[in-house]
């Protein structure tokens, strides 16, 4: 809280390998991310979830989008591609319906995923193309310098809602929901093992799986929001955070204040885009 | 590798933009992705019924902007691929053409040209996208753009497009206009089409640098899953592809992304010459208004005016060589192109006075007369005294 002398003590043991180093570009180390923000643990889940599935990792391909998610795929070591601004999805689609076989991962931020990129979310989801998305909502744009996003909470201040925000703001597991993802699941940064399997599940389901890591930007949003440091915001997730599998993604708001809603909501199977179209060849070669 | 696609061959009567769509198909191109919009729709619906009869892919994206981009993705997945748009379309595709340009993507782009600035003239003909294909997208670079005047030309120019791109490792634009695209002709397609290989790492992935141009500025491209692990960004990068954030390394990528394409001119610069030799005037068109340029010579001809053509094929990167030696032949020059003078500024600027230019523009939504094209004749053999 501010004001209040930060305890700051240094850890006992700091380990100089991250153990999942097998799968970062090392060189390209330090990374760009601040201290407390929430980016490291979701790509440490991501990578551990990956060491989980033991998949051929040259059959693994990230995509992200621009802001500070979108730097995840600068740094794992997997073909990557850090695409233009919204534009994760439908490079992902071209890459995945080039390339079948490979499995293909989103991950990229609310802003640019749902606000600039909002309108190929709902179609890469009614598509149903297999892929997985892995959107770390912070509530703003954080790499430009904490601006108002398409997930900012009623009265958040940004950049440029210096007067208290006053656009109602998505509820990311309901849209995903509704636009047709076939596995739909919220944690938050404090929730690592969870996070980690519900990776894990996303990535093995088919179909379009969603993600949501809800995680702290203590430079930017929770400076100018009063939540004090990344581990303040730890403490509030663990207050706040309600685990409540299958619940209606319509109750899963979140107000800030008041408790959320996190869990996996949706997990259902459903022809995806790449099966209908090869039932629809066949079609087409059976009738000649 | 993707099928070989099955192709038609032998003589068709079709119009530019199937024209457009079998050539892609003969080059080899297995992805298509597009957004309805007219004057192309014919492109897309020939690729919607033709790609899943040869094992390819067509998706109807829900705007221009993805439509680039999964192009963008797909040949990052290996395969050929290609988009068509029209005016709107082609602006909104100026993001990621970019994108295609900086992490140097092979793919192709037709934009079937018509009225414009805005939703202008959706059904009617036009060439006022010149300038965009040029410069459209965001910073400096440099492209490579066909004209096709027919079908048949929209057929082959669409197959060399391929080839360029993957020589290049660039995206390369046909641009064609609404009526080259909605006029049926005769359109011979040949046996054999030659498939344009891509460019292959040569080294095992730990040795592997995907920035890394060979001697002719391409560097080999490593596409998903085939175990390189590479890392491809739009941000300004270092020959690892990291990002590399400083003036002197965006200088030596920016400068190698247009020398790559500058230094082999006469790989891709294609033209054609109807009766310069004895020529007083000469007549510089391309796309559809050559057409109309060349009724216009013949016209002039027969009233005993020495007139000759010189039918730009590729616009961009615009042949200076080649417009200089007719420029520095002939007394004047005439431009006749359907938009307020695009081109004629390259003609302009390459004359550098040595001949007068005369423009004879339209701004879209018919071609011109021949006798629109006869009176520019005639004011510059005025100008030239
Ligand atoms: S600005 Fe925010 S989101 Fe970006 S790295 Fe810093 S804390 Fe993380």
């Amino acid at each position: 809280m501010p004001g209040k002398p930060k305890e700051k003590a240094a850890p006992e043991f700091v380990p100089a390998r991250h153990p999942m180093e097998k799968y970062l570009r090392t060189e390209r180390l330090p990374h760009i991310w601040c201290a407390g923000c929430g980016l490291g643990t979701a790509l440490s889940c991501f990578l551990f979830a990956l060491d989980e599935l033991g998949w051929d990792l040259d059959s693994v391909a990230v995509v992200s989008g621009i802001g500070c998610a979108g730097r995840v795929a600068g740094y794992v070591r997997l073909d990557s591609y850090h695409t233009t601004h919204g534009r994760a999805l439908p490079f992902a689609t071209g890459l995945k319906l080039a390339k079948p076989d490979l499995h293909v991962v989103v991950f990229s931020g609310d802003g640019d995923l749902f606000a600039i990129g909002g309108n190929h979310f709902i179609h890469a989801a009614r598509r149903n193309i297999d892929m997985t998305v892995i959107c770390v909502n912070n509530f703003n744009y954080g790499m430009t310098g904490g601006q108002l996003g398409p997930t900012t909470p009623l009265e958040a201040r940004c950049t440029t809602a210096p007067y208290g925000n006053f656009e109602p703001p998505f509820n990311l597991v309901y849209l995903a929901a509704s636009a047709g993802a076939t596995y739909v699941a919220r944690w938050t940064t404090l929730h690592a093992r969870r996070l980690q399997h519900a990776m894990v599940e996303a990535l093995s389901r088919k179909g379009f799986t969603f993600v949501e890591v809800i995680s702290p930007c203590p430079t930017n949003y929770g400076r100018r929001n009063r939540l004090g440091e990344g581990l303040d915001e730890m403490r509030y997730y663990a207050e706040h955070a309600v685990i409540r599998h299958g619940a209606d993604p319509k109750e899963a708001d979140i107000v800030p204040g008041k408790d959320f809603l996190i869990g996996k909501f949706v997990d259902m199977e459903k022809l995806t885009y790449l099966e209908m179209y090869r039932a629809k060849v066949a079609q087409l070669k059976g009738k000649r | 590798m993707p099928p070989k696609p099955v192709t038609l061959s032998g003589v068709h009567f079709m119009n530019g933009d199937e024209a457009v769509a079998e050539g892609a198909i003969a080059a080899g191109c297995t992805f298509f992705a597009a957004y309805p919009i007219t004057p192309q729709s014919e492109i897309a619906e020939r690729m919607a019924r033709r790609l899943p009869q040869i094992g390819g892919m067509f998706i109807q994206m829900e705007d221009e902007l993805a439509a680039m981009a999964a192009v963008v993705g797909a040949a990052w997945g290996g395969v050929k691929a290609m988009t068509a748009t029209s005016g709107p379309g082609f602006s909104l595709m100026m993001e990621n053409l970019g994108l295609a340009i900086m992490t140097e993507t092979p793919c192709v782009l037709a934009n079937v040209q018509r009225g414009a600035p805005s939703t202008g003239l959706p059904t009617l003909v036009g060439q006022g996208d010149m300038m965009q294909a040029r410069w459209g997208s965001h910073g400096h670079y440099e492209i490579i753009a066909l004209a096709p005047a027919s079908p048949q030309e929209a057929f082959d120019l669409t197959v060399k497009a391929f080839a360029l791109s993957e020589r290049f490792r660039v995206p390369v634009l046909v641009m064609t206009d609404e009526v080259v695209g909605h006029m049926y002709e005769r359109v011979e397609i040949p046996e054999e089409v030659p498939i344009a290989p891509r460019r292959k790492p040569q080294v095992p992935p730990e040795e592997f640098l995907p920035y890394k141009p060979d001697e002719d500025l391409v560097p080999p491209m490593a596409c998903a899953g085939e175990g390189y692990r590479i890392h491809v960004t739009g941000l300004t990068h270092d020959e690892r592809g990291y990002p590399a954030m400083d003036a002197e390394a965006h200088d030596r990528l920016v400068r190698r992304l247009v020398e790559k394409i500058l230094r082999y001119r006469e790989e891709y610069t294609f033209w054609e010459e109807v009766g310069l030799e004895d020529a007083e005037v000469a007549i510089v068109s391309y796309g559809i208004s050559a057409r109309v340029a060349h009724g216009a010579m013949e016209l002039a001809r027969k009233k005993g005016l020495k007139v000759g053509l010189l039918r730009l094929i590729t616009c961009w990167p615009f042949p200076d060589e080649i417009v200089r030696k007719v420029a520095e032949k002939v007394a004047g020059l005439v431009v006749v192109e359907i938009n307020l003078g695009q081109i004629a500024r390259e003609v302009e600027r390459v004359a550098c006075g040595r001949a007068p230019v005369v423009g004879v523009y339209h701004a879209g939504g018919r071609i011109h007369t021949p006798e629109e094209v006869l009176s520019g004749i005639e004011e510059v053999l005025k100008d030239a005294g």
